[in-house]
């Protein structure tokens, strides 16, 4: 893991008409990093994943990724870049097989990087290869709405590794899950992380992102109070009263 | 041309009248559209059935259409219930994607049209009354009676539905079922019937709509086809689900079309309504998940 | 390459059994069906694999007509220059209304194609070059440039429309350009995440739609020999485009074609046989019922519920 910065959020800032989401949010994560993102509902979360990501644009502030400024570049441009997303509710592309939602990202995010759009033979191995890490190999020619929410959860965060990203970003993937899913999807972040991606979790289960993470950072009302170790994060009374207090 | 005061003022004055009708004619459309996110492009035309409903009773029993439209509205909400149900059946509990909701509206609409062609002709139909061919002369101004005494009707219209929207628990379960149907739950009140009492109140504002469309022009079966694009633009431009927004957008699209006619001719005038729309939407785009 | 052999020898074979027939009502009424299998199947690119639903069909349909209109009475170009000249001012006017309508979804895109519709036919009926509200005559020639009527040679120009149709919408379905566009039709949110350039290849989408439509409206001023407003900017193109491809199935290019062949068919005998008033009734009809019963069409019928791709 090298300490180069790959994202760099600066005084982020967001708001819908009168109500402010982000008031100067600043996050930076290091290639290779686990870092976890904290914060009570309605703190700011999804807001920071989506301007993040591209899903909408900061009014303030700035998001560098790879030293570039990315925050005028639409989505599609930054998951080519090599930040891919999962969203917290999956969004399966439903009139596609499961192999085939893994295909789309195959064919557009990660054409950049190597990957040979017109090879189908190493895109079908490729496919077979993600449905593996996951799990999900034998339903590959399954629509979506047959698999569990475990399942569907996998898929979503299969979708987003098939970008070939730099920066994953986690958002609330364990959520509704049992305690030996969630284990299963912590195990494949780790796998992940090894490989050198870089991740954000997103997540409520506290044990998971802490045990997960390398830095954790809290946001409470669009406001980052803390960041830093886990154990001393958890620990900050500003973080207890705003947070775990609940 | 010469353009005379007196030209002027008359035409803004019709303008106005007019927008009244328009607001008239689109709140059903903005609580089907705007509250319970059901496209009805047909919604002009079930004011066409209304009008045609009305234009019997008037000939054959001579019943003044205010009141035959009036007679008609617990028909048409039972029509609208019963829409409302297959409407769900077929497309909310699937909860596929808003296309397959249009194009059944899109049909019905050809339907219905079709079908008045068949029964009453492509000929023009009136209805009589005492005052449509009267006009009142107020100094320079003219009052057309065909036109003032829809827009009296109108703001009736539009008083009641304001009114029963914000004061009866209906009502306020109709909007709620907009902003969130979960609450609505937990107060014990079926969404799914909020929304069938919705649209049939949507459907039954058409019939007496209808009525004031035959008082204001002569009816064939496809008259319902001019008002689609204007119907829409209202609801967009007055703030989907607003009943007084609707009023303000559809009393300034009447002035500004009649404007229009004046200045540039009655051949321009189509475009006035779908050119606001698609400013409107360009400024203010929305998909359905804007909400 | 197979399949487009194919192809060719199933029009080829259309086009034989015609001609063997040898009554020129079949030619008429044949060029009527070809039509719509072109409108249909250029409608669906944009409705059925991308998910956007196209009001404004008469707009780029009556528009390539009239560049036949204008173009004939400008030089008097050949048939087939006048049409491609047509693809390309639609497919001009459907970039431009891709670009207008980016970030309009659903019914608030569909109605925007609306407006733009009735605002096209505006500017043409206010446009006296092409005879404004009035309308313009077209002279058609007896004979055609090969051999043969004249109705025989748009009946043929149709059919390479079609088949040209038919080869877009399949290649378009297993290409990557088409997996794109399934996404953007399932999730657009989703499909932007995973890197698929959802306004580029939506304006591609109605680019490539709108530009067919005008192909197949460019003859149609020498069908009927006089071209006013009301003859291409009517509602009744829309509803059938939209009516055949959700009929026959809008998953893939073989629902158009099916929906087109039948409904136009049975239109064309209704019209002899009842009225011509009954066809629309019928649209409509089939159209409520398979949208409330059938919603994949009579393709998703016969395969099963669920169809996804190989």
């Amino acid at each position: 893991m090298s300490g180069e910065t790959l994202l760099e959020v600066a005084t982020l800032g967001k708001r819908f008409g009168g109500f402010v989401a982000l008031n100067g949010v600043d996050l930076r994560v290091a290639a290779g990093e686990r870092v976890g993102l904290i914060g009570p509902n309605g703190s700011g979360k999804s807001t920071l994943v989506n301007c993040i990501a591209g899903a909408l644009r900061n009014d303030t502030g700035s998001v560098r990724f790879a030293g570039r400024r990315i925050d005028g570049l639409s989505g599609h441009r930054r998951a080519r870049l090599g930040l891919a997303r999962s969203f917290q509710l999956p969004r399966p592309f439903r009139s596609l097989s499961v192999a085939d939602n893994i295909r789309i990202p195959l064919l557009y995010a990660a054409a950049d990087r190597g990957r040979d759009h017109h090879d189908g033979a190493a895109i079908a191995r490729r496919i077979d290869e993600l449905l593996d890490l996951v799990g999900l190999r034998a339903k590959g020619g399954r629509a979506p709405r047959e698999l569990t929410q475990v399942e569907m959860r996998k898929l979503e965060l299969a979708r987003a590794i098939a970008a070939e990203p730099k920066l994953l970003i986690a958002d609330e993937a364990m959520a509704g899950l049992s305690h030996s899913e969630v284990d299963e999807v912590l195990a494949l972040l780790l796998r992940l992380n090894e490989r050198g991606i870089a991740i954000i979790m997103i997540e409520h289960i506290l044990h998971a992102v802490v045990s997960f993470s390398q830095r954790l950072a809290v946001l409470v009302a669009g406001v980052k109070i803390a960041d830093g170790p886990p154990r001393d994060v958890v620990r900050n009374p500003d973080v207890e009263r705003a947070y775990l207090g609940e | 041309m010469n353009i005379t005061f007196e030209l002027l003022a008359n035409s803004l004055l019709a303008g106005l009248l007019l927008g009244g009708f328009y607001a008239a004619l689109s709140a059903g459309a903005t609580i089907a559209f705007g509250l319970l996110e059901i496209v009805n492009i047909a919604h002009p035309t079930f004011a066409v059935i209304g009008a045609y409903a009305v234009y019997l009773l008037n000939r054959h029993l001579h019943l003044d259409p205010l009141l035959g439209g009036l007679v008609l509205t617990p028909i048409f909400y039972l029509i609208g219930t019963i829409l409302y149900r297959v409407y769900h059946f077929a497309f909310e509990r699937r909860s596929e994607d808003a296309m397959q909701g249009l194009a059944f509206f899109f049909g019905l609409m050809f339907i219905v049209e079709v079908g008045l062609i068949m029964i009453f002709g492509v000929d023009f139909r009136y209805v009589t009354t005492d005052y449509i061919t009267t006009t009142w002369q107020i100094g320079e101004l003219s009052v057309p009676l065909r036109l003032a005494v829809p827009f009296v009707g109108s703001l009736a219209l539009l008083a009641v539905l304001e009114i029963g929207l914000k004061r009866s628990f209906t009502g306020r379960a109709i909007i709620a079922v907009a902003e969130d149907p979960l609450a609505l739950r937990l107060m014990s009140a079926s969404p799914v019937k909020i929304k069938r009492i919705a649209f049939g109140v949507a459907i039954a504002t058409t019939a007496f709509v209808g009525a004031l469309l035959v008082i204001i022009q002569p009816l064939q079966p496809a008259s319902g086809r001019e008002f689609i694009g204007r119907v829409f633009a209202i609801c967009v431009l007055g703030g989907m689900g607003s009943i007084s927004g609707t009023l303000i957008a559809a009393v300034f699209l009447g002035l500004v079309e009649n404007m229009t006619s004046i200045f540039l001719g009655a051949s321009w005038s189509p475009a006035v309504a779908f050119g606001f729309l698609l400013i409107t939407l360009a400024v203010r785009p929305r998909g359905l998940l804007g909400r | 390459m197979r399949f487009h052999l194919l192809l060719i020898l199933a029009a080829a074979l259309v086009y034989g059994a015609a001609r063997a027939i040898g009554l020129d009502y079949v030619f008429f009424a044949g060029y009527i069906v070809l039509q719509y299998v072109a409108l249909a199947t250029a409608w669906n690119i944009l409705g059925g694999y991308t998910g956007y639903m196209n009001f404004g069909v008469s707009a780029f349909f009556a528009l390539g007509a009239y560049t036949t209109v204008a173009l004939d009475k400008a030089f008097g170009l050949p048939l087939p220059v006048m049409m491609l000249a047509g693809g390309i001012v639609s497919g001009l006017v459907g970039l431009g209304m891709g670009y207008l309508t980016m970030r309009l979804k659903g019914i608030f895109f569909a109605i925007a194609t609306f407006a733009l519709a009735v605002v096209a036919e505006t500017f043409i009926t206010n446009w006296d070059y092409v005879g404004g509200s009035s309308g313009a005559y077209i002279i058609r020639p007896v004979k055609g440039p090969l051999y043969g009527t004249y109705i025989e040679y748009l009946f043929l120009l149709m059919l390479v429309v079609v088949v040209v149709s038919l080869a877009i919408a399949r290649w378009l379905e297993r290409s990557r350009l088409g997996y794109g566009l399934a996404a953007i039709r399932d999730d657009e949110v989703a499909a932007e995440a995973t890197g698929v350039p959802t306004l580029g290849l939506k304006l591609i989408a109605t680019t490539i739609s709108g530009a067919l439509m005008g192909v197949a409206g460019a003859p149609l001023p020498f069908y009927i020999t006089f071209f006013d407003p009301s003859a291409g900017f009517n509602l009744a193109y829309a509803i059938n485009s939209i009516a055949m491809a959700m009929i026959g199935g809008t998953a893939s290019w073989v629902g158009p074609l099916v929906g087109a062949v039948l409904l136009a068919t049975v239109q064309q005998v209704a019209t002899v046989t009842i009225s011509s008033e009954i066809n629309l009734l019928l649209v409509g009809g089939l159209l409520v019922l398979f949208v409330v019963l059938a919603p994949n069409g009579i393709v998703g019928l016969v395969q099963g519920r669920w169809r996804w791709r190989r």
